[in-house]
């Protein structure tokens, strides 16, 4: 049994997917945030199989440039939520609702 | 030496400049000399170019200094010929006389170094009017020149009655400049560009003579505002709140001039339009008859002189209307000087009687005022058009034009006599009852004779006022030779035989020394006559045009800023803002429930929505 394109693109759909129900469902701040970078890396993996596929290097360029801001993010990201808790004692998202209009 | 004079106008720009930032630390007299330096050396500036222009070594020319609006034939630059020489040579050289005067007149004013910036202010901006070689450079300088008079007149701001002249001078030139800046805008549709050069001699065969006569007559509402012309005229008399240097200054050498000069150097248009000239020349007889009306029963010395500039104002106007543009600006010469002395002898009476106006309580001040009392005889008689006095020549001259251009205009020759015996006559009224009969002043008044800063004007002017007609009498027309130049294209009209010359001059001395017996006979008694006639009165309060104004336009003005102050702001237009602001604010809460703060919620959303954004993009067909 080969293992096709069609399998490396069920299983970026399937992270994704866990990616998208632990944002939705999870309240830890935290715990939200893993699940975009899962989100994110489930896109990245259909970068490269597709890159792989059709033979582009493109999608590969576009796999490290999601890498890089990935990583961007998650130093300001993390520092965000470090702040937040040193104040709130919480990283409980529906707790911190203040900005509404 | 042409070459520096773009100095005449930056050298007093300067001194303003210098004047109103150091002027508080060099204080009294130091700040006047200032003044008075900076104008005397524009002044001295102009002297040779002057000289050469005469002598015939120079030629009139244009000084290009810098593009101010390209394409439009709006470029800073001077133009030189013997009208701007003229004017240069009386406003930068009255009105040095006029500063030296100012250091001894405002004496112990509080804000003496801001007097000489503004004064300073004003010569300049004359001399940008004058020397401009555009429409568009010369409306720099008339707005100005309107700057500057309101600047001046209510320089003794303090005194309710003094700011609200400078408002009214102000708001009433305001009326006139709407015209000029309608004939502007007419010039520059017709020509595209605003150089005198190019407008002058495309004129004649580039616009009718419909166009010609719209732009004049709108040029011509624009001067009656500057040069005091009926219906405009009212602002004149109550400039007289600023201190008389500033009337004399007004009165002689700018600002009122302004709007003579320019009808002299819009001539080749005023000669397409006989209508505009016609209608000029009656404006200015009327101005001239109804101001000497007022004239003849003001008792405030100031008044007077006011409305007798009025007058002359209106020969003059009646001088160009009818043509005869050199005798125009040659009687704007001539009244410059002895209208400049007239006013300064004024103050210096003024000075004298402690700040008194009210010549009832004058007279008698010969034997205490000596210089000022001859000085202001040699005024008196050249206003009164006596031989050989300059006032003779050029009045005499306005009168032989308008007798020459015959028709209808022997009227306004008529109507002109019978203004030069209310002048003759209301002027030996002012000149009896100041200096002759016995003293009726106020007990505690010490009139003494004016220090020399102030004599030395004074005795300058009465030798101008003496002399300067003779640079152009009938045997020998030197002033209108060297003015041939600036109304070239103008038609010249034929001159009148030596008979006839003689002849009017004779009628016009006849007039003038019937005033003059008249008015002696009349106030030399040593009672002052009665002046309690129904006339009288009327004319005191100068036939009630003020009021008249006030009941026709300023109180329909008032009541239409009340009502848009009241009804129109209030509710219209803030009614509009609010309901405007009110809409969108509504619309802004409305929307601002949809942010809960529910980060979760947000993310749930932007799922969903990518979920049917798929959904619609397979539906539409698009593959992947």
């Amino acid at each position: 049994m080969t293992v096709t394109v069609t399998w490396f693109l069920l299983l970026a759909a399937a992270l994704f997917s866990i990616g998208v129900a632990g944002v939705l469902i999870r309240r830890n701040a935290l715990v939200m945030f893993m699940s975009i970078e899962l989100m994110l890396n489930a896109v990245n993996l259909t970068f490269v199989a597709v890159s792989h596929e059709l033979g582009l290097i493109e999608g590969q360029v576009a796999a490290l440039f999601v890498m890089v801001v990935a990583a961007a993010e998650v130093t300001v990201g993390l520092a965000i939520i470090v702040a937040v808790f040193r104040t709130r004692s919480t990283a409980n998202v529906d707790e911190l609702a203040e900005m509404s209009g | 030496m042409t070459d520096l004079l773009w100095l005449v106008i930056a050298l007093p720009l300067v001194g303003a400049f210098a004047n109103i930032f150091f002027g508080r630390r060099l204080g009294e007299p130091l700040s006047g000399w200032l003044g008075l330096g900076f104008v005397a050396l524009s002044w001295a500036i102009a002297v040779p170019a002057t000289l050469s222009l005469v002598t015939g070594s120079g030629h009139p020319e244009t000084m290009y200094l810098f593009t101010w609006i390209p394409g439009v034939g709006a470029d800073i630059a001077i133009l030189w010929d013997p009208l701007s020489a003229v004017m240069t040579m009386i406003v930068t050289g009255i009105g040095s006389l006029i500063h030296l005067y100012s250091i001894g007149y405002m004496h112990g004013d509080e804000r003496y170094p801001r007097f000489f910036a503004f004064m300073n202010l004003f010569i300049a901006s004359m001399m940008i009017l004058v020397l401009a070689s555009n429409y568009a450079m010369m409306f720099i300088g008339w707005e100005l020149v309107g700057l500057s008079s309101y600047l001046l007149i209510s320089f003794w701001f303090t005194k309710p009655s003094a700011a609200a002249a400078g408002k009214k001078a102000f708001i009433v030139n305001r009326i006139g400049d709407w015209g000029f800046l309608v004939a502007l805008m007419i010039i520059f549709a017709s020509f595209g560009t605003f150089d005198f050069h190019t407008i002058f001699a495309a004129a004649p065969t580039l616009i009718t003579v419909g166009t010609a006569t719209a732009i004049t007559l709108l040029l011509f509402v624009g001067a009656t505002g500057k040069s005091a012309q009926i219906p405009l005229y009212i602002w004149l008399p109550d400039a007289m709140e600023g201190p008389t240097p500033v009337s004399a200054l007004i009165h002689a050498a700018t600002m009122v001039t302004a709007g003579v000069f320019m009808i002299a150097r819009s001539a080749v248009l005023f000669e397409m339009a006989p209508v505009s000239g016609a209608v000029v020349a009656v404006v200015g007889t009327l101005t001239a008859l109804v101001a000497a009306l007022i004239a003849v029963s003001q008792t405030d010395i100031k008044k007077v002189l006011a409305y007798s500039t009025i007058s002359q104002l209106g020969y003059m106007v009646l001088g160009v209307g009818v043509g005869a543009y050199t005798a125009g600006v040659f009687h704007l010469g001539t009244h410059a000087f002895f209208k400049a002395l007239l006013f300064l002898g004024a103050g210096s009476v003024i000075h004298a009687m402690a700040n008194e106006q009210d010549m009832r309580k004058m007279g008698g001040l010969r034997k205490k005022m000596p210089i000022t009392f001859v000085t202001m005889g040699v005024a008196w008689l050249a206003i009164s058009g006596m031989f050989p006095f300059s006032g003779f020549w050029s009045k005499d001259e306005i009168l032989a034009a308008t007798f020459n251009k015959g028709g209808g205009f022997l009227v306004l020759y008529a109507l002109g006599l019978f203004v030069a015996l209310l002048t003759a006559f209301y002027m030996t009224r002012l000149f009896v009852m100041t200096f002759m009969g016995k003293p009726r002043w106020d007990d505690d008044a010490q009139p003494k004779e004016s220090p020399f800063t102030m004599t030395i004007p004074l005795m300058v002017l009465g030798f101008f006022t003496v002399t300067a007609g003779f640079v152009n009498t009938p045997a020998r027309l030197a002033f209108e030779h060297f003015l041939e130049p600036s109304f070239e294209g103008v038609a010249h009209h034929s001159g009148l035989s030596t008979g006839l010359v003689i002849a009017l001059a004779a009628v016009a001395l006849t007039v003038a020394t019937v005033g003059i017996v008249w008015g002696w006979t009349k106030y030399s008694k040593d009672e002052l006559p009665a002046e309690d006639s129904k006339f009288w009165k009327r004319s005191l309060a100068a036939f009630g045009v003020d009021e008249f104004y006030g009941r026709t336009i300023v109180a329909p003005g008032k009541k239409a800023s009340e009502w848009a102050a009241d009804t129109l702001d209030p509710k219209v237009l803030d009614g509009t803002a609010h309901a405007l602001g009110g809409g969108v604010r509504n619309i802004g809460d409305a929307l601002g429930k949809l942010q809960t703060g529910q980060v979760r919620g947000y993310a749930g959303g932007i799922a969903i929505a990518g979920v049917l954004l798929i959904i619609a993009f397979v539906a539409i067909g698009g593959g992947f």
